[in-house]
């Protein structure tokens, strides 16, 4: 079939069984928006900003499992959409972004909106593509899908100048990918995995260390499996709120820099890790040489480059999760006696009434703590979550009852605000049965306030709860705690009034100060379906607590709430 | 033990296209290893071309660019070698003033020699060793050399 270069874009995303892009269209990519006038194979998300479009496109793949895609104009429209490349491709989300680009004829002159995307999404992406032929597309655009969902998933951007999409050549979709120098390792070593499931049945604290490449894999269940069948205490990462699920006996609960005293610790004092699908980040970590000291470790993750990065494995495994911690069980059934564990687990549950997660109804004012249970309560299992970035962002990972993975969208890698908006349109684009709420603060609501008009529009309603501190809350927490209380430039108490904000655009806004106006405002947004902002006031002077002080050791927390009093 | 620093020579063989020679470059700015020296050229009647990549740091950086250099798509191979020959060419002008066959027999015992005689210079040959390129080019300073050009090492397993 001989087609233009904008019809194979449209064909090729057809056939990837794409049903939604987020976009926003300009002069270089006009080609191929003509060809989405045309089509009704999927539909299109017009975000009111670039950023937008990506943080969309990553809410929507992270509920859905699926490819994220997003399309965008040369110029201004790609370097608007960088900050969420780059925040796909910290938290490994699979992601196609295709850009216009000027004319081949004009590459290199300093056109019209002409800059080198390739050249700055390089360090961003999991890979990316400048096509210069048309005839080259459906291999590059079938390529760009298969990396970016195989192996460790990301983004992967694929520009195409303008006289390409003009181009006619030939489109044939029919054929495997085979890519001789990328081939994911996705089983892991039989041998290796035996080791480790020895080292597991020899240790006296193991200590399940969980991390988002489960969700990335789909493998919660077979996780949860494991977890019960051998009895071991685990800790998830913040990336992997929702894989055991908030009433599993065995979850501790988050460890690192904002983790329960419980979880930190019993990372200080286990025998063995067995990390899968986590990378050790320094907000997990803390000072490295004190992490986990005494402690075997074995780790899992499908990213070689992952391994023995940050912390020696003495049991490096290279696979997919699912297949690795099939081959676990199996092994594990014969081996591992899990009562072995339980003079561990009695230590475990003494950390945990020594210094539970908790906070103080002390002031007249709501706690942000408190909202994020109410909501928990009143949806639960019922809503899918995304979160902005700052205090609001850690207690929601520590206090909503998270249930199922892929319940939970949020920035953790680049910790970007203004995620959070655009990510739950793109969460409930897909998941229409579950209430999309966002929690956000005061200062990150800002960042993408305008997608309250995309919200609108599509019907795609989303209720922002903005746990309103009048600060720049987490970095005035550092200030306070760090910086002798010196708040500079973090005290936000000129403030829009988002009632009248949420309803210049057609949606509903609710100022809320106390426990009952807030099941009230929540109740109605559900009520009324359209866009909400949930203005509550909350304690200014809240701090999110247990805290590990950045470069400290775990097993040094701060354990008081003591506001700025 | 890990966290010596050392020399480290690795070939890289990649697919031979564009963007694929930056993404390597990028790659070592941007997690902050040091490059010594590069070369890059294609391997006869195939799509890839070899690089050799001197670079120098800890066993554990060391791993590191070896596993982050694999994940780029475009690269087929990457070896960091143990046991190989290494070649280096230097290529050093002087002028005619100085004394031109000691300069010569000096080249000669680092398998070069004089490549090119001009007007009012010569040129001087070496390839040999890196390390040896550098003793070479310690030992020609006393005849004034006025301009000095060194390709980077190449590499093969033996
Ligand atoms: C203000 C702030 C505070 C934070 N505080 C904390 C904190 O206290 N605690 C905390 O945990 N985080 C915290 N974070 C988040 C933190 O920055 C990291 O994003 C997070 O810890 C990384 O989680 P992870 O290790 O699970 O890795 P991810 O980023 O989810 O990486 C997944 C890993 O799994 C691998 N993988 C992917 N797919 C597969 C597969 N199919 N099979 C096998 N492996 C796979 C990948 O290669 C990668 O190594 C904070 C973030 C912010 C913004
Ligand atoms: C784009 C961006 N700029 C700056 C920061 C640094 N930063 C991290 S948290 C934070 C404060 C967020 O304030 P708010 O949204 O009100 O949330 P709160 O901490 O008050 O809950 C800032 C400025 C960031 N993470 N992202
Ligand atoms: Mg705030």
């Amino acid at each position: 079939m001989q087609i233009s270069g904008a019809q194979m874009v449209i064909e090729a995303l057809i056939k990837e069984g794409v049903d939604t892009v987020f976009g926003y269209p300009g002069g270089a990519i006009m080609n191929v928006y003509d060809e989405i006038y045309k089509q009704d194979g999927f539909e299109h998300i017009l975000t009111r900003h670039e950023q937008a479009a990506i943080h969309a496109a990553e809410g929507y793949s992270k509920i859905s499992g699926k490819v994220g895609v997003a399309m965008i104009t040369s110029g201004p429209g790609f370097t608007n959409a960088v900050t969420g490349l780059a925040d796909a491709y910290m938290d490994s989300v699979p992601l196609v972004v295709i850009s216009g680009q000027v004319p081949m004829t004009l590459i290199g002159t300093d056109a019209f909106q002409e800059i080198d995307s390739v050249g700055i999404s390089r360090s961003c992406t999991k890979h990316n593509y400048l096509v210069t032929d048309a005839a080259d597309l459906p291999r590059i655009l079938k390529e760009a899908f298969y990396i970016a969902n195989s192996g460790r998933p990301g983004p992967v951007h694929v520009d195409i100048p303008k006289d390409v999409t003009a181009q006619i050549a030939e489109f044939d979709y029919d054929f495997e990918v085979e890519l001789e120098t990328y081939k994911p390792t996705t089983k892991g070593n039989y041998r290796q995995i035996k080791k480790a499931v020895d080292a597991i049945a020899n240790a006296s604290r193991p200590l399940f260390y969980l991390g988002g490449g489960i969700i990335n894999s789909n493998a919660s269940d077979e996780i949860r499996e494991l977890v019960k069948l051998t009895g071991i205490p685990a800790v998830e990462t913040f990336m992997a709120r929702g894989v055991l699920g908030h009433e599993n006996p065995l979850l501790i609960s988050m460890l690192g820099m904002h983790g329960s005293y419980a979880a930190n610790m019993a990372m200080s004092e286990t025998d063995l890790v067995i990390g899968i699908g986590a990378r050790f980040d320094d907000r997990v970590t803390g000072k490295l040489s004190e992490f986990a000291k005494n402690a075997g470790v074995i780790h899992v993750d499908i990213d070689p480059a992952s391994i023995s990065k940050l912390v020696k494995a003495n049991y490096p495994i290279v696979g997919d999760v699912k297949s690795v911690v099939n081959d676990m069980t199996t092994i594990a059934r014969e081996k591992v006696d899990k009562q072995r564990y339980e003079p561990w687990l009695e230590t475990i549950a003494n950390f945990e009434r020594l210094h539970p997660l908790s906070y103080n109804e002390d002031t007249p004012n709501l706690k942000p703590q408190w909202v994020i249970e109410k909501v928990g309560e009143m949806l639960g299992d019922n809503a899918n979550i995304s979160t902005d970035v700052g205090q609001h962002q850690m207690w929601t990972a520590q206090f909503y009852p998270f249930s199922r993975p892929r319940q939970f969208s949020s920035s953790g890698g680049l910790g970007t605000m203004g995620f959070g908006f655009p990510s739950a349109i793109g969460v409930k684009k897909a998941d229409k049965e579950r209430v999309s709420i966002n929690f956000t603060g005061d200062g990150s609501i800002l960042m993408n306030i305008q997608e309250l008009m995309t919200s609108v529009e599509k019907k795609l309603p989303v209720i922002n709860i903005i746990l309103n501190n009048n600060y720049l809350g987490m970095v005035r927490q550092w200030q306070t705690l760090f910086y002798n209380k010196r708040h500079s430039e973090t005290d936000l108490s000129t403030q829009p009034d988002f009632v009248k904000l949420a309803e210049s655009f057609g949606g509903v806004g609710y100022v809320v100060r106390t426990k009952k106006e807030f099941e009230d405002a929540l109740n109605d947004a559900i009520k009324k379906d359209v866009v909400a902002l949930i203005d509550v006031k909350i304690e200014r002077l809240e701090n999110v607590m247990p805290m590990v002080p950045a470069g400290g050791s775990l097993f040094n927390m701060m354990l008081e709430n003591k506001g700025d009093k | 033990m890990n966290e010596i620093s050392q020399r480290r020579v690795i070939s890289v063989i990649v697919i031979n296209e564009s963007s694929v020679l930056s993404r390597i470059t990028d790659l070592f700015s941007a997690r902050g290893y040091n490059i010594e020296s590069l070369t890059v050229a294609p391997i006869p009647e195939s799509k890839y071309s070899r690089l050799t990549i001197v670079t120098s740091g800890s066993l554990r950086v060391s791993e590191q660019i070896t596993k982050q250099l694999h994940k780029l798509i475009p690269i087929l191979k990457v070896i960091e070698h143990e046991d190989i020959v290494e070649k280096e060419m230097a290529l050093v002008k002087f002028s005619l003033d100085e004394d031109i066959s000691a300069i010569d027999t000096l080249a000669q015992a680092y398998n070069g020699k004089i490549v090119n005689v001009g007007d009012n210079s010569v040129i001087a040959m070496v390839a040999d060793e890196s390390k040896r390129v550098g003793n070479f080019l310690k030992a020609i300073q006393k005849y004034n050399p006025k301009e000095i050009v060194r390709s980077g090492a190449v590499a093969l397993e033996r």
